[in-house]
């Protein structure tokens, strides 16, 4: 297997980042064609130069607004993930509590959390605190149920293994279940930091103090579209850098998975 | 070494009760490598698992080494028919994780795991992933980290069965050295009548439901015995046309030892 990965090098380089790269410069030609050939105004659809252009109107306040919906994605992410892990776990050792709360958790996560994002402003007030508890409303759920089914399927060869050597409840739980959940567990994780983002813009865009939601809201009030478009691609960025962050752990923590799923 | 006084063991299924066992009674002497044979679904498995301690018969008792079996013990080890390794931990680990479960010191246990590993050929893979062994090779590593136990009972499921005939050949051949080697009292539950004479003292040929022990053979080939070319072909047909015969003839229509 390793001398088939070194002598494939240049060419596992070119699929693995080469081809997406030239995907996206594709892509970019394709909309400045449109926008060319076509004609149409910056307003209804800037084109890429416009986009870069309005950013570099703007980059200082553009760039700190995006730092605070990355902090607002990333703090609410974090904690979103490290409870529906930590809940996952509590469920795992103890079925009376998952019987008693998964039917409640599972109602208040069918309430769509955008309609959410007013109630939160009312009780938690005109702050980041607000935003950062829509985030975790939204991460919470996936980690949660990823992790329950991950810790549940361990197959039987392995309980019936820890069963056969009087392993405790908690080395069972150490030694086998959480590294058997970790590749589900991340399954969730990828799913959660793609709505971390989308948490934030909501709340962003419920009060619009701040955050590149707020520089959307402002961009359509002063028909500025470009401006709209930087801060979307901003945000388009964020979203793919968290992405590629939990599948950059994904294969540090669990490299076994790869070699076992396929 | 192991005594099976009076066993039954019945399950509540959706479609009624199923008699697994049905009074079984066995003595496995000390050393002695007693294997059991038997149609799919005569309650092998359900036998081993009780004298494993991992589940309770619902009448009679084991004892091991004249203590009844409640719970599995660190003397008896246990060998599943897949090879039940952890997919994260390399060869030594794996077989290092009884050790760690029971809480002995790792110094005084790394030799022993070497030692194994080289007593199976696996010396040159101790930083292996499973993922990157064979499947004869993962079952080698399952047996070292039975064997890690020190046990003086050895309880194996169709250990090879989920292998192909030859690496199935080339492990029961080298089981039958270590069990030379070691001396542990072994219980081998399989399939294969082959597997049986070239490895057992006694066979135990069980009936299904009820699972009854329903002729006990012993077999009488001097060691080591081998699949090839050996001193000792007459016996080793006799013992299989007998085993073979015992196992077809339940089909028959009047079969006296099933009233
Ligand atoms: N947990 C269980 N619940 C209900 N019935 C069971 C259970 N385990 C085993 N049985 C039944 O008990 C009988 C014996 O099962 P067992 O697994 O011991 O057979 P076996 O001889 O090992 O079969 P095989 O050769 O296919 O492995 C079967 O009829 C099976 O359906
Ligand atoms: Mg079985």
């Amino acid at each position: 297997m390793t001398d088939k990965t070194t002598d494939a090098g240049p060419r596992r380089l070119w699929f693995n980042a080469g081809l997406p790269a030239l995907g996206v410069v594709l892509a970019l030609a394709l909309w400045w064609l449109v926008t060319i050939a076509f004609g149409i105004e910056p307003f209804w659809l800037p084109a890429p130069s416009d986009v870069v252009e309005a950013f570099l109107r703007l980059p200082g306040h553009l760039t700190e607004q995006a730092g605070m919906t990355l902090m607002t994605t990333a703090v609410g992410f974090a904690i979103g993930s490290i409870a529906g892990a930590a809940v996952a776990v509590l469920f795992a050792a103890s079925s009376t509590i998952e019987r008693m709360t998964m039917p409640l958790i599972a109602a208040i996560n069918a309430v769509p959390k955008a309609a959410l994002a007013p109630l939160l402003i009312v009780w938690i007030g005109l702050n980041t605190q607000a935003k950062i508890v829509m985030v975790v409303l939204l991460c919470f759920f996936p980690v949660l149920v990823s992790t329950m089914a991950g810790l549940t399927s361990v197959p039987n060869d392995l309980r019936e293994l820890s069963h056969s050597l009087s392993a405790s409840w908690w080395q069972t739980f150490v030694k086998v279940r959480i590294t058997w959940a970790l590749p589900q567990i991340f399954v969730g994780l990828k799913v959660a930091s793609s709505l971390a983002i989308i948490g934030a813009v909501i709340a962003e865009l419920t009060n619009p103090d701040r955050g590149l939601g707020a520089v959307i809201v402002s961009s359509s009030q002063s028909a500025d579209t470009p401006l709209a478009f930087a801060a979307l691609t901003l945000l388009a960025l964020m979203g793919a850098a968290l992405f590629y962050l939990v599948v950059a752990m994904e294969r540090i923590l669990v490299p076994w998975t790869r070699a076992i799923s396929s | 070494m192991i005594k099976i006084a009076g066993l039954s063991r019945t399950f509540q299924g959706k479609s009624g009760t199923v008699d697994a066992l049905h009074n079984i009674d066995l003595d496995v002497g000390n050393g002695e490598f007693l294997a059991v044979i038997g149609r799919s679904g005569c309650g092998k498995s359900t036998l081993l698992r009780i004298v494993a301690g991992l589940i309770p018969p619902s009448r009679g008792e084991v004892l091991v080494a004249g203590d009844p079996v409640t719970r599995p013990r660190r003397d008896v080890a246990m060998v599943f028919q897949r090879p039940a390794l952890l997919p994260w931990r390399s060869v030594r680990e794996n077989v290092m994780l009884p050790v760690e479960i029971f809480r002995w010191p790792r110094a005084k246990h790394r030799d022993h795991a070497q030692r194994l590993l080289e007593m199976t050929g696996l010396e040159g893979f101790a930083d292996r992933l499973p993922h990157e062994l064979s499947g004869g090779m993962q079952q080698r590593v399952s047996l070292c980290r039975a064997l890690i136990q020190r046990p003086k009972v050895l309880l194996m499921d169709e250990p090879f069965s989920a292998l192909d005939a030859l690496t199935r050949e080339e492990l029961a051949v080298e089981l039958q050295r270590i069990h030379i080697q070691l001396g542990t009292t072994v219980i081998f539950v399989t399939h294969s009548i082959q597997e049986a004479v070239l490895l057992a003292d006694r066979v135990a040929v069980l009936s299904a439901r009820p699972g009854r022990v329903r002729e006990l053979v012993d077999i009488d080939i001097p060691r080591p015995r081998s699949f090839g070319h050996n001193a000792h072909l007459e016996e080793v047909a006799a013992a299989s046309a007998e085993l073979h015969q015992l196992l077809l003839g339940e089909h028959l229509p009047e079969t006296p030892a099933a009233t």
